[in-house]
């Protein structure tokens, strides 16, 4: 079972909450030493989807299996392997930071003589050492953030399952909170969900965005770096030619002035016409001010995707 | 295993809150002064008493009081400690810590239920001091006591039974504490509206139903097994149906 490549797979999920679709025939894959992050607007069904894995709620249909067993038929073998941090953290505040994480390694059925050594180390990797006497309601909200990280760590799950991790903590907290993913995502599976951007680019192997409750997009890391490389130039000019002059130099797709002097010169992938506008612009004096490729932003990409009506389902069964 | 894991958290979350113990703290001294009143006057009426064959003894008259107004003062009380159970999880969202550990719906209610359980059962130890301590002045029946404790203790699981399913049912734990009372309250007075009916057959399903009916005849030291069955049933029902509240949970939201 633990060789399984794949530590959740899951198919063809559906679930409704009466005439509302919260989750749309979404169907992905995990596997074993990979983060995956989770984008998507407000309300897409992420956190439905992350409920869903977790065994907190139902699906109307579809199959889950969790390193090969299937979630609604085994469900405390599968849930056993997985620790879930949702979006509030789930704190008895009236206990200890160690009382807590105590109760959470009896939960999760940690022979006695581990447990010990499980509580320190879910401790160490959160940095709550210093507060384990304390009371968790009278930590700051970013130590209790790390303890709903620890809580769900503590029995080192094959799948960690982290909504939104990373909100409420300071910079140096998601710094470290980061590192933990990765160091994670060495040898577990993550699912990381996220409003933060470049959150996703510093984490994940692979990221999936999902909009009104469909996949709209699902690829590796590496591909979406690709997909950001520039295809376009800013071209600030003090003696602007006439448009026909630039669309006749060799790679140039098209013209957009944008005021100011400044042109937005699209070209195709991988084949910037810089060198040869720059050759032009000296040659024929235009006074060349600006010459700057524009990357497209990961953000662009996510507002790309999940505003247009119409969308590509690229990779969705794929990966 | 998991079941007692779940319990002992109840249970220690109850006593890290004021209210537990305040509730055994006033609840002790409201039937400690009962029970020194029943004292006094069972002091004063016993040369009386003495005249009389076959009359009435402690047991009778200063224990079977003293269970009655615990399980009065209980009907009000167990609200109170069962209204937070589910609710107030769901409310602090704290319930996905156990609906994604590896346990199931079953071990949580019941986990639950025992952790409440294990409370009252302090508390009906240290209300039977209070007769125990009747042994050092003379004898008491410790057949129609340990009657009397059992009775409390079936009893108070059933108030413990419904007041979890109430809790599975709402968001808010002060609605959970009333509608909890209300049925008590309706289950302990059920038999009243029976006396009057004059159907013979209605007065006894209405008396059937009565919680105090149950607890009166073990209080009486008649060890019916219908009675236990009674609160055996009462108590069943409501777990299972508590359980499947909360799995409903999982499927409709």
């Amino acid at each position: 079972m633990m060789t399984s490549e794949h530590l959740i797979s899951v198919e063809h999920l559906y679930r409704h909450y009466g005439p509302l679709q919260a989750v749309n025939n979404v169907s992905f894959d995990l596997k074993r030493g990979e983060v995956l992050g989770f984008l998507g607007p407000n309300g897409a069904g992420k956190s439905t989807t992350m409920q869903i894995i977790t065994g907190n709620l139902a699906p109307s249909s579809g199959q889950i299996k969790i390193c090969g067993l299937d979630l609604l038929d085994q469900p405390k073998e599968a849930k056993a392997r997985i620790g879930y941090l949702p979006e509030q953290p789930p704190l008895y505040r009236e206990l200890t930071v160690d009382e807590f994480l105590q109760f959470c390694a009896r939960l999760n059925r940690i022979p006695r003589d581990k447990q010990t050594g499980a509580l320190k180390q879910a401790k160490a990797r959160c940095g709550l050492e210093a507060v384990g006497s304390r009371l968790i309601n009278n930590l700051s909200k970013g130590y209790q953030q790390r303890v709903g990280i620890a809580q769900a760590i503590i029995h080192s799950p094959d799948i960690v399952v982290l909504d939104e991790p990373t909100v409420g903590l300071d910079p140096i907290q998601i710094r470290e909170i980061r590192n933990l993913i990765r160091e994670l995502g060495q040898e577990h599976g993550v699912i990381l969900s996220t409003h933060i951007l470049p959150e996703v680019q510093m984490t994940c192997d692979r990221v999936q965005i999902i909009n009104r409750g469909q996949l709209v997009f699902s690829d590796n890391i590496d591909n979406l770096n690709q997909r950001m490389t520039a295809r376009s130039l800013i071209l600030g000019l003090e003696n602007p030619p006439a448009t026909d002059r630039l669309l006749a130099i060799h790679g140039v797709e098209s013209v957009e002035p944008l005021g100011e002097s400044r042109l937005r010169i699209k070209h195709a992938e991988g084949q910037s016409p810089a060198q040869t506008l720059a050759e032009a612009a000296i040659n024929n004096q235009w006074g060349l001010m600006e010459l700057t490729p524009e990357t497209q932003t990961l953000e662009q990409i996510f507002v790309d995707i999940t505003s247009t009506e119409y969308h590509q389902t690229t990779g969705e069964h794929t990966a | 295993m998991m079941i007692l894991t779940l319990a002992q958290r109840e249970l220690r979350s109850l006593f890290l809150s004021p209210l537990a113990w305040s509730i055994l703290a006033i609840v002790q001294f409201i039937l400690a002064y009962l029970f020194l009143s029943q004292l006094n006057e069972f002091i004063i009426l016993q040369p009386q008493l003495k005249m009389i064959d076959n009359a009435p003894g402690a047991t009778e008259l200063i224990i079977a009081p003293l269970y009655g107004s615990a399980a009065f003062i209980m009907m009000m009380v167990i609200p109170l400690l069962t209204m937070r159970l589910i609710s107030e999880e769901r409310r602090n969202k704290s319930l996905a810590l156990l609906l994604s550990a590896p346990v199931s719906m079953s071990e949580i209610i019941i986990g639950k239920f025992l952790g409440i359980m294990g409370f009252l059962l302090l508390m009906t130890a240290l209300i039977s001091i209070m007769p125990v301590a009747l042994l050092t002045a003379g004898s008491i029946d410790l057949g129609l006591l340990s009657a009397m404790i059992l009775g409390l203790v079936l009893l108070l699981a059933g108030f413990t039974a419904l007041g979890l399913y109430m809790s599975t049912l709402t968001l808010q734990p002060t609605v959970a504490a009333v509608s909890t009372f209300g049925a008590l309250l309706l289950l302990w007075i059920v038999d009243w509206a029976g006396d009057k009916v004059g159907h013979e057959s209605a007065s006894g399903l209405l008396s059937y139903l009565s919680m105090l009916r149950h607890f009166e005849s073990l209080g009486k030291g008649v060890f019916n097994s219908s009675d236990i069955i009674y609160y055996l049933l009462f108590i069943t029902v409501f777990i299972v149906l508590s359980i499947r509240r909360l799995d409903a949970d999982r499927l409709q939201h």
